[in-house]
């Protein structure tokens, strides 16, 4: 048995932006961080590794710095790792994405007693739907937004998180399983796993090892092969800067009070 | 457990554009009831069924909610597709997307649209990639019509008038024959989602492939009035659901609801949220924040930080890993504002901010800052707000 995390590596969120002239992201200025879902899935995957003496894998798609990434994850406890990355790859929407990943997933091999895990969502595009369209690419069932695992043999059980409560879902491996951040809180690199990591095996898939399954068509990967496009991309007119009001008293309470209640805000 | 699909109709082509039609929004219920973000889908549709002059249409899965399905054609809806079975009565992947898939593959819409619910979120992927066609993730605007686009960006972005007015194709290399190809996008749905906190925006479009998908965030999109005489006319159709158990990977065992009542930050009209500043006194800043809330009338959100320091339950967090929230009012306490904490609020229509480090960058998209403790600063707002409040 074995686990398949999927990874990415994400721009860091948690400080300022940084934008292009263009008003496209400025990377080279943002630093790179494992996109925070992702974690919590690699610690299912190890935690569950931890419980059964499973193999965890990584798999990510992206440049070539990627590979630092990985290793930070090995150091963890992952036991190996995937960079699938080539030019032809570049620019792929979600479908174009999940369907590369998938092939990359089918070459590695998934079986009967495997498990996917996926983060929620990468925070540079929010959109939550590589995971599914991965499984849908793999004929696998998934279970998004797991905020608990339990594996029993071949069986598991997720708690599937809902806005207004959960469900308690079961499901047969193979599967593909989405996790939050409520699911774990995720461990850090340990001395052994830092010296440890650059041993372990890292195997780059480029457009050659990949092109031959039958997942990969042609027409649909990279960016003009992706189904969506961008059309325009472009910043929003600067908010009129705000009003710092003078002072922190009572009077400036009131001031702001009395400008909204003459606004009829409040 | 693999489980191999099989599209109802086998000839299926999302390539074939030109024999798709209609608008189409899928109707979320849970437990038999509408969720009010399909009445806001339904509206929405209707000005894009419009735009391309077809007819609107929703499509409700569950079991037994024909009763619900008239409500529809009040918001605008020409046409329900109910698709009743016993198996659809709780959502699942495996039921939902293969009767959605099945009824699209048949009647061809050429636009698709789902509330981006933990739901629809779940479902739109599934089924975008089992069709082989574009989705466009949790979109804030949407337009078919080349004018009205032309002018929504003329009003919501600082692109130069040169670059807005020759928007109309877009060039696509052929990955087959390496060629380059214009693409007329000017009856096609231009999907305008925001990234990184509304600092970039971005209109998606699928110019190849039909339906055009797209999950539409809750709460955005306005709701029409209600017109009775409408619901009372609306087409109902049913579909013949093709589903059996062998169709079925995942067994839901329970659905429970929260037993305590969650905090509805995205309908709420006032939210008062903490950070990082509450730190040095937890239980006495979320005091003080909730008093303000009281006299607003509004509910207590929180930062990443005051829900990953376990202060707030997780149902609290705004921001991109939490709602995403346009309240009238958002008071900041103590945030310092992140990229990741203005993706969920920077919308909201007045922002109020307290902070000690006047560089914090929450002043950056606050209508009025104060800086200053917030601990001293906010038992003064809610005293001046009641007064405010009291003098009306």
């Amino acid at each position: 048995m074995k686990i398949l995390v999927c990874v990415k590596q994400v721009p860091d969120t948690s400080g300022r932006l940084a934008v292009n002239p263009d008003g496209t992201l400025n990377r080279a200025l943002m630093q790179t961080i494992i996109n925070p879902d992702d974690m919590n899935a690699v610690e299912a995957a190890l935690k569950l590794k931890d419980e059964t003496g499973c193999k965890v894998v990584a798999v990510t798609m992206g440049p070539p710095p990627a590979e630092g990434m990985l290793r930070e994850l090995m150091a963890m406890g992952v036991d190996e790792s995937y960079l699938i990355s080539g030019r032809e790859f570049g620019g792929s929407d979600t479908y174009a994405t999940s369907q590369i990943i998938a092939a990359g997933l089918d070459t590695i091999g998934i079986d009967d007693d495997d498990l996917v895990f996926c983060g929620r969502q990468a925070i540079d595009g929010d959109t939550a739907q590589v995971g599914p369209q991965i499984a849908e690419k793999l004929h696998l069932p998934q279970i998004t937004y797991a905020a608990e695992i339990h594996k029993d043999g071949n069986t598991i059980t997720v708690k599937r998180v809902l806005e207004d409560g959960y469900m308690m879902i079961k499901e047969q491996t193979p599967c593909m399983v989405t996790c939050i951040k409520e699911l774990n809180t995720p461990r850090y690199m340990s001395v052994s796993g830092i010296f440890e990591t650059y041993s372990k095996p890292m195997t780059v898939l480029d457009y050659n090892a990949l092109k031959d399954n039958p997942l990969i068509d042609k027409s649909t990967i990279g960016l003009s092969g992706s189904p969506t496009n961008i059309l325009t991309s472009f910043t929003p007119p600067q908010k009129e800067p705000g009003k710092m009001l003078e002072g922190n008293d009572m009077k400036t309470c009131e001031t702001l009070a009395g400008i909204l209640s003459e606004k009829h805000i409040i | 457990m693999r489980i191999k699909t099989e599209l109802a109709n086998k000839e299926f082509d999302s390539s074939k554009i030109a024999e798709f039609k209609n608008v189409w929004v899928f109707c979320e219920q849970r437990e038999g009831k509408m969720m009010p973000t399909s009445f806001e889908l339904i509206s929405e549709g209707r000005k894009l069924a419009n735009e391309l002059g077809v007819n609107l249409v929703g499509l409700l899965l569950g079991d037994n909610v024909d009763g619900i399905a008239k409500e529809l054609g009040g918001y605008g809806a020409d046409e329900v597709i109910v698709c009743n079975h016993p198996l659809l009565k709780t959502y699942t992947t495996d039921a939902y997307a293969k009767v959605v898939c099945d009824a699209i593959s048949e009647f061809k819409p050429e636009a698709f649209l789902i509330a981006a619910t933990n739901i629809g979120r779940d479902l739109g992927p599934r089924c975008a990639a089992r069709l082989h066609t574009g989705l466009c993730a949790d979109c804030t605007h949407l337009d078919v019509d080349m004018p009205a686009y032309k002018d929504f960006l003329r009003s919501a972005s600082t692109l130069p008038e040169d670059r807005i007015d020759k928007l109309g194709t877009i060039m696509l290399k052929n990955n087959l024959t390496d060629k380059m190809e214009a693409h007329d996008v000017s009856r096609g749905l231009k999907m305008t989602r925001p990234a990184f906190g509304g600092n970039l925006m971005a209109s998606i479009v699928c110019p190849r492939f039909r339906p055009a998908m797209a999950t539409v965030r809750p709460g955005v999109m306005k709701k029409n009035p209600f017109d009775q005489a409408k619901a009372d006319a609306v087409k109902i159709t049913k579909y013949n659901v093709q589903l059996s158990q062998d169709d079925m990977a995942t067994e839901v065992i329970e659905v429970v609801k929260a037993a305590k009542k969650l905090v509805d930050l995205i309908g709420a009209d006032y939210i008062v949220s903490v950070g990082r500043g509450i730190s040095k006194d937890v239980e006495g800043g979320i005091k003080l924040a909730e008093e303000l809330a009281e006299v607003l009338g509004g509910v207590v959100g929180g930062s990443r930080v005051a829900i990953d320091s376990g202060w707030l339950t997780a149902d609290h967090q705004v921001g991109q890993t939490g709602k995403t929230v346009h309240p009238k009012v958002y008071i900041a306490l103590g945030i310092s504002g992140s990229i990741q904490h203005k993706a969920g609020m920077s919308e909201s229509e007045c922002i109020i901010a307290v902070n000690k480090n006047e560089n914090a960058p929450i002043f950056e998209i606050a209508d009025y800052g104060i800086c200053g403790d917030l601990f001293k600063v906010t038992p003064m707002l809610t005293e001046a707000f009641k007064a405010a409040k009291a003098a009306k």
